[in-house]
């Protein structure tokens, strides 16, 4: 059976528990659920927060189209959530989960990190630095470590 | 044609959107982005990097030789950093 994909981007936080917990609940064949959750930090006290921008239609297409082609290549996985959110998001928050279930717990490990590789690289979505001076700062430059961690799948 | 625009792209051209008449010689995705460089200063400076510049065609990334005349909406922004 083709692994069920859930993709939500929304300014709402989400309940990484309960997020879990929906992609086992009922059921006796996952043996293995992987989630990732990605913080805002405050590097170094220096940030009030990141105000994140996306291309609403392409943002939710694009996670889609990266958690269809993680399904394909790792067909034990029985089931993926994405969630992103955007709009300003101070440290400590939430702002990007990626829960991944399957029978055993390779497939759902290597699947949970080549969305996250693939999402920053691919799913439209900018980070603004708002700083703790007041002042708004740049926009988060891409890293080309991003491109390299995506360019090894 | 429907061009959207986002983050710092967004700002130096100081628009979210707009419709343009292509000219006959735009047709790649690469010629969008010189044609559109040449339309004043703001758009010299949101452009004038065009290898840092990506783009999507109906929601879609595509390369700079990917034809755009047939796209309802064409996409133009920055290198991605979500999450």
């Amino acid at each position: 059976m083709p692994a069920s994909i859930a993709v939500r981007v929304q300014a709402e936080d989400f309940d990484v528990g309960a997020e879990i917990e929906a992609l086992h609940r009922g059921r006796s064949d996952v043996g293995a659920v992987v989630s990732f959750v990605g913080l805002c930090r405050d590097e170094g006290g220096a940030l009030a927060a990141l105000e994140l921008e996306h291309y609403p239609g392409m943002a939710e297409a694009e996670i889609g189209r990266v958690a269809a082609e993680a399904a394909a290549r790792w067909p034990d996985v029985t089931a993926i959530t994405a969630i992103h959110r955007h709009g300003r998001i101070a440290p400590g928050g939430r702002i990007v989960l990626v829960v991944t279930a399957s029978p055993h717990r390779t497939a759902a490990f290597q699947a949970a990190e080549f969305l996250m590789d693939f999402l920053k690289t691919r799913a439209p979505f900018w980070k603004k630095e708002h700083r703790t001076d007041g002042t708004s700062g740049d926009w988060v430059a891409a890293k080309g470590a991003d491109d390299e961690k995506a360019g090894r799948w | 044609m429907k061009l959207v625009y986002f983050a710092w792209v967004r700002e130096r051209i100081g628009l979210t959107e707009e419709t343009v008449d292509l000219p006959a010689t735009v047709t790649t995705a690469g010629d969008l982005v010189r044609w559109l460089a040449g339309r004043g200063d703001n758009y010299a400076h949101a452009f004038e990097a065009p290898d840092a510049i990506r783009v999507a065609v109906d929601h879609e990334h595509v390369d700079q030789e990917s034809p755009v005349r047939d796209a309802r909406e064409v996409a133009l922004f920055p290198p991605m950093t979500g999450g």
